[in-house]
This record gives structure tokens, sequence and C-alpha cells, in this order.
């Protein structure tokens, strides 16, 4: 829990890791893939405030103990969600996978959530250990990396591929709710947009009873992703990458893109997570609850945040779609207040004739 | 270097001028992409391209290497193009496709079904609705009202760059671009109404947050990569 001029804040860090790119995990002869990989992620890594940042070194794997640290001990965070990356490809034991994730859960059962991960591209055999990982681990959600390269030389896939919906059947089965997707590029066919969101759009209608959870809120695709949340109430905005690469290295985007989601998406459809390892919790929760949309002319038709809305995108609005307990004193008084998404009334004032705008 | 080879190296750099990340819709030259650009004296160009990540899709870094190809050839007096990407997942096939005039479909046997044509459109008409916002934004502060946004002609909007950008990119795509074109159109060229003005806008807003967002990333994690080799051009 953060606690900030008295008010309390409950923390659930919806997207984090705790992944291995050391060097004795790269695959022989796929090295310059698995260096890459962590490399872009280092990209990313310097857009935190430099107090903050590691070595390269360090950043290739960190311990069970920096772990507990960066993000309970330090981090505020009361609950963390692993969203389990497998990158088999290249990575020889995998980046994170539910083993590893799970592994300090057993340790530690109150304070993680472990997602699970599928690949329509494992056909039944994946589809199985789906149905283990659910058993073992008490999977409430799982992560898609569609991006994901693959032994049979595929280099992607889609939400929308006939074997995907399968899988999306069995977690409805299985009670598996929160699907969260991440988008990456060098899907195939290598001709398309590799980060077009017409899957999720068309998934997001076909199970209704399932959250989508596009992480990193569609970045680089932000735009497509805003404006079909906007009409898909299942549709959440994680926040990860957002908060971590722009609030502190570019504070004027940030405003604008937190503004965008507040319009389109709403404040109830927005989850934090801090990434991790990619950056440290603290930083982005203690800037996010200090943080206000500027005042200058540029930002006046952007909604403004208020306590309640840093609560719920700090951790209600996560523990909602999780089931997590909040602690009374943390809670929003119910019920909550009209669903504040300005978006949506100007679509629905517009329809149908701005439709095609 | 002889002065011919100044002028020559001079119209070279401007040729990489024109070619723009269809993504980001800006030159690679302002962006950095370029991390060398010789001319020998018997006019052979040999042009070193970066990008910002070992991960960056493959098919906007083959159109960016195939388009310098094409520009640079097409300068006069460059005898032969040489055009090399760095550092990229995928830089064997593109260099090898982009020297053998190969396209996107041959060079990625398998996986990929269709040219770029169409990706490099779709990219374009993000484009055109982040010109609107770029040309009217500054309208809209000053207290300009739907109404008038609507009826708005390419000719009358006040003289920008932005507005000669956005006229350059409709004409690309074939949309209206001349002095009575209407500023605000819908991507089939068709003119937006004013009741539709405040959702059209809003949307451009954020099309053009969107690329500029990208731009930023793309721009950090170049500098961090090649923190200690600035583009010598």
């Amino acid at each position: 829990m953060y606690e900030k001029n008295g008010e309390k804040y409950f923390v659930v860090d919806s997207h984090m890791h705790f992944w291995d790119a050391s060097r004795d995990n790269w695959v022989e002869g796929r090295e310059k893939y698995a260096k890459g990989w962590i490399d872009c992620f280092y990209g990313y890594h310097q857009l935190a405030p430099p107090k903050t940042l590691w070595e390269w070194d360090k950043y290739l794997k960190v311990s069970a103990d920096d772990l507990m640290r960066d993000v309970f001990e330090e981090g505020h965070v009361d609950k963390a969600i692993f969203q389990s990356t497998y990158l088999k490809y290249w990575y020889k034991r995998g980046f994170n996978t539910v083993e590893q994730n799970g592994a300090m859960l057993e340790k530690h059962p109150d304070k993680f959530i472990v997602n699970g991960r599928w690949d329509p591209r494992d056909g039944d055999a994946g589809l199985k250990q789906l149905e283990e990982d659910a058993k073992r681990w008490n999977l409430k959600g799982v992560k898609l990396y569609t991006a994901e390269w693959h032994e049979n030389g595929s280099r992607g896939w889609k939400l929308t591929d006939t074997e995907s919906y399968r899988f999306l059947e069995k977690c409805r089965e299985l009670g598996i709710t929160n699907i969260h997707a991440h988008k990456g590029p060098t899907i195939w066919p290598l001709n398309k947009d590799a980060f077009s969101m017409d899957d999720v759009d068309q998934a997001a209608t076909d199970f209704q009873d399932l959250n989508f959870i596009i992480e990193h809120a569609g970045i680089p695709r932000i735009d497509d992703f805003a404006y079909m949340a906007v009409q898909e109430p299942n549709v959440y905005a994680g926040c990860s990458v957002v908060i971590g690469a722009l609030m502190h290295a570019r504070p004027k985007f940030f405003a604008k893109v937190m503004g965008e989601l507040l319009f389109w998406v709403g404040e109830d459809r927005l989850t934090f997570g801090s990434d991790y390892n990619i950056w440290t919790p603290k930083w982005q929760i203690e800037g996010l609850v200090d943080w206000q949309m500027p005042d200058d002319e540029a930002f006046t038709d952007y909604p403004r945040l208020t306590t309640a809305t840093k609560k719920k995108i700090l951790g209600l609005n996560a523990a909602k779609l999780y089931g997590i307990d909040v602690p009374q004193e943390c809670r929003l008084p119910e019920p909550p207040s009209i669903p504040q998404q300005p978006g949506e009334q100007l679509v629905d004032e517009s329809t149908p004739a701005g439709a095609q705008a | 270097m002889t002065l011919r080879q100044d002028d020559l190296h001079t119209a070279v750099w401007h040729a990489l001028g024109t070619v723009l990340d269809p993504e980001l819709d800006e030159p690679i030259t302002d962006l950095d992409f370029v991390a060398s650009c010789t001319v020998s004296g018997d006019g052979v160009a040999a042009v070193r391209l970066r990008l910002p990540t070992f991960f960056c899709a493959p098919n906007f870094s083959f159109l960016m290497v195939a388009d310098a190809y094409d520009a640079v050839s097409a300068v006069e007096g460059v005898t032969r193009a040489e055009i090399v990407l760095e550092d990229h997942h995928a830089s064997e096939e593109i260099n090898g496709g982009v020297a053998a005039h190969a396209g996107f479909v041959e060079t990625f046997q398998g996986e990929a079904d269709a040219d770029l044509a169409q990706l490099r459109r779709f990219f374009l008409e993000k484009a055109v609705v982040a010109g609107q916002d770029r040309v009217a934004r500054p309208l809209v502060d000053a207290g300009v009202g739907p109404d008038e946004l609507a009826e708005l002609t390419l000719g009358s909007a006040p003289a920008s760059p932005a507005l000669d950008r956005l006229r350059e990119r409709r004409a690309a795509l074939g949309l209206p671009a001349d002095d009575g074109a209407a500023l605000l159109i819908h991507p089939d060229g068709s003119r937006v109404s004013a009741a539709q003005v405040p959702l059209h806008l809003r949307r451009a807003r954020l099309t053009r947050l969107g690329i500029e967002t990208n731009g930023e990333f793309c721009k950090s994690f170049l500098k961090t990569r090649y923190a200690h080799t600035v583009g010598t051009g």
C-alpha cells in the first residue's frame, strides 16, 4: 500500500516479470536474437529517471531478493501479477515461464498471481498444457504474445485464427477471464501491419464474457486501440510502458496519452503495470500519485485526474478483474459514479454520420 | 573530395531526404537513420542505414532501404547505389533483396503474401488524418468553430509547412489537393460535415499523437543504441 497526504492507495502491479536473459540461457546459434531482444528492453529502461537505472549485466537477470525488495519492500506493491513470456526460440529455458514465476508464487503465496500463456500453434498439446497450468497455478489470466517466433517457422499469430478461438473457448471453460494481449513486430504475414488491432476487436466482440487487457495501450497503435476500446466495453488499457516510458522521459507526451486514454477508454478501464524488470515500480507509483494534467492551454480539454481516478488505475480496477480483496480503508465509496468516458458520448452523438470519420 | 563530388554528395543527401519512415512520416535524414553516406570519384554512392532497434518491423525497414535505393539511383551522376541496412535481424534478407531488385514477397518467400503498396497506403492515410490536426488545431485554439472548419479549403487555410506537407500526402494518395478542396475530409476524400467535425478532429489529434509518440520512442532508442556514433551523413 502507498500512502500520500492521508490517502491510501492499494497497488496491483498487473503487468510484471521475473525474466532470465542471462548469457547461459541464450540458444546456441541464435545469440543475436537473444541479445537483440534484451537490448531493445534496455533501450526502454533508459527512459526511467537516471538514479533508478541498472547496469546491462544486472538487467539480464535479477535475483529473487532483488525482486522482492524492488517490488514490495521499496515498491509499494500489494499484489503483483506475473505475465509469463516464453520466447524459447532464443531463450533456452524461456524468458519468464509459468514455472519460473510459479516458484516465486509458492514461496510468497500472498504476494503474487501467476498468469499463464498459450500459443495456438501448439495445438492439442498446448490445450492440455493450459489445462494443467490452470489447475496447478489457479490461473485467472493469460498473457498472449502474438509476435512470438515458433519452431515451425511461423513468426506470429492472430487472436482470430481458428485455433486461437479453441484456446479462448478453453479459457472460458477454465474460468480464465483476463486475456492480456501484447502486440509485437514481425508477425506473419510480414507485409501486414504487425500491430493491427483488428483481431482484438473481433475477439472482444465474440467473447464478451472475457476481458481483453491490451498491454502498453496498444502502443505503437494507440490511435487504433483507443478508438476500438471506446466501442468494446470488455477491452482495457494496460498502462505498462505508458507510465514507465513516458512519464519521466516525455512528460508532455505522457500527459497527452493519458488524456486520450481517459477520454476514449475511461478511468474504469485503465490498469497499472510497472513492467518490472524493465523498470522498478516505486518511481512510477509515486510519480503517478503526484501527477496532474498540466495547466497549459494544450491540455485543457483532457479530463483531470482525481484521487479516485488514481486509486482505480493503480489497483482497484485490476483488483476487480482478478477478484482481489481490497482492504476497507483503500476502497472507494460504492456504488461508483457514472463511468467517466467522455469519448463514448462523442461517438454516440456522431453515430452513424461520423462513424466513417 | 572535388567540387563535383561535393555537389553529388549534396544531391544524394537531398535524395535521401525524400525517403520517409512510412510509419513515422518523417525523412530518414531527420531521424538520423543515415549512419554514413559517401560518393566515390566514379559516382558510386554508398549509404549505410541504421534503425532504432534490432527488431524494427522488417516491412518498414524494407521500404526504407528500397526507397533509398530508388532515390539515390535516380540522382544524375550516380553510377551505382549501394544501400546497406546494418544491425537488424533481417539485414541480410533486406540488403540482398533490394540489391537484387527483388520485391518484398520474393525477398521474404513464404513469409509475405503481398507487396507493400497497401501497407504504405495505410500509413499515408494516417498521415493525412494527422496532418488535418496539424493544420486545424491552431485554428480551433483560436476559436474557429465546426461550421467554419467544415467550410475551410486548402486554399483558404493559413499557409504553413504543415499545410504543404498535407497537400503532398493527399496528392500521393490521389485525394483532392487543389486550393478548392476541403481541408477536412474522410479517408475516401469526401467532405466532413459540420456535425462530424468534433469527432473527426478528436480522432485526428489521436492519430497524430500516436505517430508522434512512436517517433519519440524511435528517437530515444536510436540515441541509446548509437550513443557513441553520431551519423556522419
